[in-house]
């Protein structure tokens, strides 16, 4: 019986070691995979000798491992999403990227508007309700605030959602096709600004495969810097979420005050590396600035009052129930929906979804950490914010026990070389990086060729896969509900459209 | 009700003194790069600087170096890799500039105007007319053209109570109906032109643009990738320009006050 292949995050294999499968032997060891309860991170084509190959990566539910695997196609292959409704976004970027028809997929719409007999960006043909009192609203590409662009189509029955349809590929820059030509100075930055509210966690993903493509062990005391920053990260943007949610619920003081304290934990950062959003801290190889004791003691004086201000802000919104009852049964998403549709991050779990790849799949170096997996069953705004709230306390006692535990230890911030100039790594090589971002986890996968450089480097934001939870948490739903619903996920666009 | 109160008072008041005070940053904070004439040796270092530079902000010339904000994304890659510490970033965070050309430095100097003494780049306030329209309310419509949400991010960030930008009289409105400047970030890729264009076209005039972000300046990272990114200048001339990967908010404040000859 065919299998894929095992890997460890992070870790990576020679590319032929990668079980290339008949196509039915795939479709079944995917079956298998998934009804253990594995999730899909990745699914990307590879041009090879006239045909195209098809890469998957999973993440295992009950081992600390990943499963990656391929399938070679020719013009045409019986679409997976049917069965696999996870894949219907992948599949129609393989379509848009390859011109390789999934037969049997549905909804063979642009997702980026990139391809070089692509239409005008936003011009398709959009799920269209009829009837008397229907009728249609359309939002974007520029919206109302200060916000990244995509246009968003509502069919309606009066105030009812009866269908959201998301259109993205505004903000295509085409970052991830210049992989392809191997950039060297400006991988890095170009992953910092991938989406740049994330800008540590995509940061690690790419020096992580550069690391394991270059057999570079990176030293504890780095990792630890890089952890602590990915959880500021994490503390910036939950805090600012819960903030905003509070601005349109009208509830002013928690929006107010945690505006403030946002920018607290990105002045923190900016006492790490001197960029609010982590530029320059992560490298290859590990990371460039470090945390020394007068730092560690400094950065522990301003975590601990912002933490606390935190915490006296969000509280007054459970404490008030016209707040929590405006969040609850809103926008649900229920658990078997977020897992057949592949959902990641704080979205998953606030369906019930046990999936942390910080807890689950630890990489290197990592594996104390410590932190609690945070997970709700209501999949609704109120789980949502809950799930943030609890995340946040989560990342306080982490950084706070990890600044402790960097006393002492001398080791160097950046291990050995990664990697030699023109070359990504080791050629022939195929690597998976898993990073929890504060959306969800990041999958970073690359295929050096025989001279190892790079052949493909695929990148996959938490958003690419939440978008749709988007969509379906609006069904049903007021349309005056929207704005809620769409902060509780607050996804990236330039993460889809790269 | 009572402990929003409480929390009221403990959250304290936290507005900013700028600009009465200038605002403090932290001691990593990278703001406008310095270069030192007498330690920069063109010609026996293989322009390391140069090389270094994943934007290509950075030229050699017979005379010494010019770095370009307008193309800096402030990484550093050129102060780690010079051999003779020629380059070092202070902590100036003032860098907007009216033209295009005042946002390139040289070594002892910002912009290449002979008579700006000082060295930040060149910010000429808007003429006296506009200025009696703006100077007092000042309305902005962002547009995020692909921005990767730093920017976007940090222009919400003066809407908070830290930097509290209300209270100079400037404010983010909707509707482009309702703006007196488009303040644009992001490279403005091709898939964003023709929304940008329709905006622009829906503002009235007077009109002032602001490019924020180096994406916006120049395309930055961008500039050379098939989403053909080159910034604001591709389709309109700005009339501000604020460096920065992501600009800090009292760059971009920094900058709409001397725009509007508020300091």
């Amino acid at each position: 019986m065919a299998q894929f292949i095992t890997l460890t995050n992070g870790g990576s294999c020679p590319a032929e070691a990668v079980p290339v499968l008949r196509y039915d032997d795939f479709a079944a060891c995917l079956k298998d995979e998934v009804h253990a309860g594995a999730g899909i991170c990745s699914f990307f084509g590879v041009p090879h000798a006239r045909q195209l190959r098809l890469y998957i990566v999973l993440v295992k539910k009950d081992e600390a491992t990943l499963a990656a695997g391929a399938m070679d196609v020719g013009q045409s292959y019986a679409a997976l999403t049917p069965e696999f409704p996870a894949l219907h976004l992948f599949e129609r970027e393989i379509y848009e990227q390859f011109s390789v028809l999934p037969q049997g997929h549905s909804r063979l719409k642009p997702v980026r508007f990139d391809g070089t007999d692509s239409p005008q960006v936003g011009d398709m043909d959009f799920f269209k309700a009829e009837g008397n009192d229907v009728h249609e609203v359309a939002v974007g590409p520029i919206h109302a605030g200060v916000i990244e662009c995509g246009h968003f189509r509502f069919q309606c029955l009066g105030e009812i959602v009866l269908h959201l349809e998301i259109s993205l590929g505004y903000h295509h820059r085409g970052l991830e096709a210049c992989f392809n030509q191997n950039p060297q100075k400006n991988a890095l930055p170009l992953m910092e600004t991938l989406a740049g509210d994330s800008s540590i966690a995509h940061a690690w993903a790419f020096s992580t495969l550069r690391e394991s493509l270059n057999h570079t062990a990176v030293t504890r005391r780095a990792q630890t810097i890089r952890a602590i920053a990915l959880e500021l990260e994490r503390l910036a943007n939950h805090t600012g979420d819960l903030g905003a949610l509070a601005g349109d619920m009208g509830y002013l003081p928690t929006a107010s005050f945690c505006g403030r304290l946002r920018g607290d934990f990105l002045n923190m950062t900016a006492m790490l590396c001197g960029n609010r959003f982590g530029r320059g801290l992560v490298a290859p190889g590990g990371v460039n600035f470090d945390l020394e004791e007068a730092l560690c003691l400094h950065l522990e004086k301003k975590l601990r009052p912002a933490a606390r201000d935190v915490y006296g802000a969000v509280d007054l919104l459970w404490e008030t129930p016209s707040v929590t009852s405006r969040m609850m049964e809103i926008g649900v998403v229920p658990e078997q929906a977020a897992r057949d549709l592949g959902l990641a991050g704080p979205a998953a779990r606030a369906s019930g979804l046990r999936r942390d790849v910080r807890i689950t799949h630890p990489l290197p170096g990592l594996q104390e950490s410590q932190l609690t997996m945070q997970v709700e069953k209501s999949g609704d705004v109120y789980a949502r914010a809950r799930i943030r709230l609890d995340e946040i306390h989560e990342s306080v006692s982490f950084i706070l026990r990890e600044l402790g535990g960097l006393h002492g230890q001398a080791e160097p911030l950046r291990a050995g070389s990664a990697g030699a100039p023109g070359v990504y790594g080791r050629p022939s090589t195929f690597g998976a990086a898993l990073v929890e971002g504060w959306r969800g986890e990041i999958c970073h996968t690359a295929l050096t060729d025989a001279a190892g450089r790079l052949q493909r480097y695929k990148i996959v934001d938490p958003s690419f896969r939440n978008w749709i939870g988007l969509a379906l948490a609006m069904r049903g739903g007021q349309i005056s509900d929207f704005p809620l619903c769409n902060k509780s996920f607050n996804l990236s666009y330039c993460g889809v459209d790269l | 009700m009572l402990h929003g109160l409480i929390e009221r008072l403990r959250q304290k008041k936290r507005t900013a003194a700028y600009p009465g005070k200038p605002p403090v940053l932290p001691e990593r904070f990278r703001g406008l790069p310095l270069i030192a004439e007498a330690a920069c040796q063109t010609g026996s270092c293989g322009k390391a600087c140069a090389s270094a530079c994943p934007t290509g902000a950075i030229q050699t010339h017979d005379n010494g170096l010019s770095l370009d904000l307008g193309l800096c994304i402030f990484c550093a890659a050129c102060a780690s890799a010079c051999p003779h510490a020629a380059i070092s970033f202070s902590r100036e965070y003032r860098l907007a500039g009216t033209s295009r050309e005042h946002l390139v430095i040289r070594a002892g100097r910002c912009g290449q105007a002979e008579d700006n003494p000082g060295d930040i780049p060149l910010l000429v306030p808007l003429d006296r007319k506009l200025r009696s329209m703006f100077s007092r309310s000042l309305k902005l419509r962002e547009i995020s053209a692909a921005g990767c949400n730093a920017c976007e991010a940090d222009c919400n960030a003066l809407g908070n109570i830290l930097f509290d930008v209300q209270r100079f009289g400037i404010d983010f409105v909707a509707s482009p109906r309702h703006a007196d400047a488009l303040l644009i970030t992001g490279p403005l890729p091709k898939n964003m032109r023709l929304a940008v264009q329709k905006c622009h076209a829906a503002a009235p005039n007077p009109k002032i643009i602001i490019a924020a972000g180096t994406c916006a300046i120049s395309g930055g990272l961008f500039r050379n990738l098939s989403g053909q990114g080159k910034g604001v200048p591709e389709l309109f001339k700005p009339d501000l320009y604020i460096p920065g990967c992501p600009p800090h908010p009292f760059t971009i404040l920094d900058g709409l006050l001397r725009l509007l000859g508020r300091i």
